[in-house]
């Protein structure tokens, strides 16, 4: 393996450029062998109501594997909602991580931009490191990383579509001009959605569903594993550009 | 009194602070974040937070996500 920069957001160093959300998964043992399988140092849990009596079986779980937490805000529709569901997972985790995502609707479940930058920029002041869940507008994402966001979190598709990346370009515009960490979140279906977001210059990739509802999770977790490995090997190879005509690989006779 | 907790009308004895609450319901102590009516209050006021009747008691955990 030849040598690369570790992955750096909000100052913690991670080696692995795969982030897994816990959404999805049938049950806790599924969980437990697809966590492992694709080596992650950091996923997603939503806060909820508790039940009132008895624990939460996956923080159980994370903290016996030692993978940090990244709260999330889903199912908030505004910057209120989710600058609170922040402040709740901080005092609940005792983490300042939070993955910020507001909701436009619940058909597509697009980010909904304006209480999206409303919340990063409220949660920024009051000391958060906010990765912001955001559409793969790259307007928007330099906007984000300009209001303090530590890593900016562009969508390939709507989450849970498994639809791989719609807009290459947006996301190589994207990576292209950023300093801080992109990590392509929502819409990977496969382990080649998950190595194009690396080709294209993201520094991670976030996904739940394409391992959790996968037939076989773990397996699936080994193939993202793999896919986040190659992608980025590939971009820091340099691939070769593209060409319209044959180009010969076999010296001419 | 009545409290409203997640949601769920239940009856306390005047005076209950918010760590009373969160025992007597068996809460587990780690892993969860309280508000009081759309508030958080953090851990180290549980004890000094006095519930009136009417208030509404929101009680959250990390639950699979994202």
């Amino acid at each position: 393996m030849t040598s690369d920069d570790p992955l750096v957001i909000g100052g913690q160093k991670l080696d692995s450029r795969l982030i897994i959300g816990t959404g999805g998964a049938s049950n806790l043992a599924v969980l437990e062998r697809a966590l492992v399988e694709s080596g992650t140092e950091l996923t997603t849990v939503a806060m909820r109501r508790a039940d009132l009596e008895g624990g939460s079986g996956v923080l159980d779980l994370l903290r016996r594997l030692g993978i940090s937490l990244l709260p999330n805000t889903a199912g908030c529709r505004s910057a209120a909602e989710a600058v609170l569901t922040a402040r709740l997972a901080r005092e609940a985790l005792e983490t300042d991580w939070i993955k910020l995502e507001v909701h436009a609707d619940d058909r597509t479940l697009l980010p909904e931009p304006f209480e999206t930058m409303d919340a990063a920029e409220q949660l920024v002041a009051d000391g958060f490191t906010v990765l912001a869940y955001t559409n793969d507008d790259p307007v928007l994402a330099l906007r984000l990383e300009e209001a303090g966001c530590a890593a900016v979190m562009p969508l390939g598709a709507p989450i849970g579509t498994g639809l791989g990346i719609r807009n290459p370009h947006n996301i190589e515009l994207i990576t292209s001009r950023a300093s801080v960490p992109i990590v392509l979140d929502a819409g990977i279906g496969t382990a080649s959605d998950a190595a194009l977001a690396m080709e294209l210059g993201c520094d991670a990739v976030l996904l739940s569903t394409a391992v959790t509802r996968a037939e076989d999770p773990e397996r699936m977790a080994a193939a993202m594993r793999n896919a986040v490995d190659g992608g980025r090997l590939a971009r820091l190879a340099g691939r070769i550009p593209q060409r319209f005509w044959a180009q010969a690989s076999s010296p001419p006779r | 009194m009545d409290v409203e907790v997640n949601g769920e009308e239940r009856r306390f004895p005047e005076g209950t602070t918010l760590a009373g609450l969160l025992e007597q319901l068996g809460t587990a102590r780690r892993g969860v974040a309280v508000a009081v009516n759309g508030t958080v209050v953090t851990r180290s006021e549980w004890q000094n937070v006095v519930l009136i009747d009417g208030a509404k008691v929101d009680i959250l955990t990390a639950v699979q996500g994202g």
